[in-house]
């Protein structure tokens, strides 16, 4: 859905989304990562399965939410990569408190 | 942690203007701040994007040296840092890298920037609809562009200038869908002298306008838009105000319709607001220095009304200069002779406000979406039936919140809450100044049971 413009730098990292290894760059959202793959969604709504994607990039939307590092509901467009990050898409209800 | 003199919520421009005055003044100040480097959304990532300059153009890079100098004040600074509430003498309470603390200051300043006004549209939920605002965060933070051809549907600056700063990195625009209502102009012009007089900034959107007419079809005056596709946008469907309806391939939408100030800080603590009917918004009533209708609170910025990133740097400053005051480091006076040439530069940076709100004031639709729409992005609450419980008694926005849950996802009505309130207003024919906004409680961001349990008292570190 979105490409970067430039070739990753020295100091390129990797995440891995859903198991998948993506390319990242210290200092960009997970969001921002997200949006490059393939399949670029973040989560499926609780109430009727629908997917969502990163939509206002700024913390006032909630559809970047997914699971980081095992801890649910990150805003992922808050969160910079660091290296070795792992980024689940969240399925369903959004859990509080894990 | 001791009871600091000022915390400021926010470091966009007006938080760091306020920042370094008050280093200036030798006050103890904290500024917190959700995002993990200083700029606020008009300077994103202004310290790491050097060589994006001459895409993103010098109002961008202006702010580098600004995060700069706020860097070397000595202020105390927390990126990352989310405020989930606010209580009054003050204690704040903000997570941080998953553990919550208390923060007591004897002044706050709320220098939390505006939003994009909420657009709902069928389908704007799908992943590929995006804000412009988020495709020019994700140019100034990661670098990178929509993969294909764009479509830009919306009205005001940002849009134009996003579209001309894409087309600088090489992107295409597949269509722009102007939504400017037609007649606006006309409303507009009558404030065009004052704003020619004041500013430079006019000639520069001109610049952008035509730059976008020679690269890409300029649709205008459209009024209605719908995103369809399964689990992605696949076409774009909109009608113009002579009734045109046209169909298009499009995998990426970009919308916006201005933006308005973030007042859930602000709200949650029962500040006076206002409507501004210029602006189609709310705002915290605020004195000439931004203190609010809550004693040694303040509001600097796009919070405190829409007016841009030089205004709100300028706004931070006089909110300092009062903050000063009160605390005892400088004198009523001294303070009224600072605030003189600033308030001079932001008369001058006012002074087009008018214009561009009239000019670019939201279409209607914008506020009426038809049935089907989703309203509550969170809990998927439809303009229908928010629509058919309105016109049941005289329920206000919490009544409604109570009974469809919209407003009460984890984004708190950032989505929803105007579309509510301008919904419950046409259904009962009351101005949306009568009809309110939901009631704003903590926490004000969610807070995790984890993040609650590192839950100290002030004297902890
Ligand atoms: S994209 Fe909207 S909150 Fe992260």
């Amino acid at each position: 859905m979105f490409r970067k413009l430039h070739e990753p730098e020295a100091g390129a990292l990797t995440i891995d989304i859903d198991g998948v290894p993506a390319m990242a760059e210290p200092g960009e959202s997970v969001a921002a990562v997200l949006l490059r793959q393939a399949e670029p969604w973040s989560r499926l709504t609780p109430v009727s399965q629908s997917k969502r994607a990163p939509y206002c990039m700024m913390g006032v939307c909630f559809d970047c939410l997914a699971d980081v590092d095992g801890i649910a509901s990150v805003q992922t467009c808050l969160r910079p990569v660091c290296d070795g990050m792992r980024v689940a898409r969240q399925i369903g209800k959004r859990t509080i408190g894990s | 942690m001791s009871r600091l003199d000022l915390l400021i919520v926010g470091a966009g421009p007006a938080g760091m203007a306020a920042a370094l005055a008050a280093r200036r003044h030798g006050l103890e100040v904290m500024v917190i701040d959700d995002q993990p480097t200083p700029g606020g959304q008009i300077w994103r990532s202004v310290e790491q994007a050097a060589r994006r300059d001459d895409i993103l153009g010098p109002s961008y890079v202006e702010g580098r040296a600004v995060a700069e100098a706020f860097r070397a004040s000595g202020v105390i600074y927390q990126p990352g840092a989310q405020l989930w509430q606010l209580e009054p003498g003050f204690r704040a309470f903000v997570s941080r890298n998953r553990q919550a603390q208390v923060i007591e200051a004897k002044a706050v300043i709320l220098a939390t920037g505006a939003q994009e006004r909420p657009v709902p549209f069928p389908g704007w939920t799908l992943p590929g609809v995006l804000t412009v605002g988020a495709a020019q965060i994700l140019l100034k933070n990661a670098g990178q562009i929509p993969a294909g051809p764009v479509w830009i549907a919306g009205s005001g600056p940002l849009p134009l200038l996003y579209a001309v700063q894409l087309l600088r990195a090489g992107g295409q625009v597949a269509g722009y869908l102007d939504t400017t209502p037609a007649g606006q102009w006309r409303a507009a012009l009558r404030h065009l002298p004052r704003a020619l007089c004041a500013s430079g900034d006019l000639a520069k959107g001109l610049s952008w306008a035509a730059m976008l007419r020679r690269k890409a079809p300029v649709i205008r005056g459209v009024i209605e838009i719908e995103a369809l596709g399964d689990g992605r946008i696949e076409t774009l469907r909109y009608r113009t105000a002579d009734r045109a309806t046209a169909t298009v391939e499009a995998n990426t939408l970009l919308v916006h319709e201005g933006v308005v100030p973030n007042i859930h800080a602000a709200l949650s603590l029962d500040c006076t607001v206002a409507w501004d009917p210029a602006q189609d918004c709310y705002a915290p009533i605020v004195d000439r220095w931004g203190e609010s209708s809550q004693v040694d609170l303040f509001v600097a910025g796009d919070g405190a009304g829409i007016a841009g990133a030089k205004a709100a740097q300028l706004r931070g400053e006089l909110a300092t200069l009062r903050v000063a005051v009160k605390l005892g480091s400088t004198s009523e006076d001294a303070a009224a002779v600072a605030a003189r040439p600033i308030r001079r530069k932001l008369d001058r940076e006012l002074a087009v406000r008018p214009f561009l709100d009239a000019l670019f004031r939201p279409r209607p639709q914008v506020f009426a979406p038809a049935d089907k729409t989703i309203v509550c992005r969170c809990e998927e609450i439809t303009a229908g039936e928010i629509r058919a419980l309105a016109s049941v008694g005289r329920p206000g926005p919490n009544q409604i919140k109570a009974a469809t849950r919209a407003g009460m996802g984890p984004c708190q009505g950032r989505q929803c809450g105007y579309t509510v309130t301008r919904i419950v207003g046409a259904a009962q024919n009351r101005p949306p100044a009568e009809v309110g906004f939901f009631h704003i409680r903590p926490p004000l961001k969610p807070v995790t049971l984890g993040e609650l349990a590192a839950l100290h008292q002030p004297a902890a570190p």
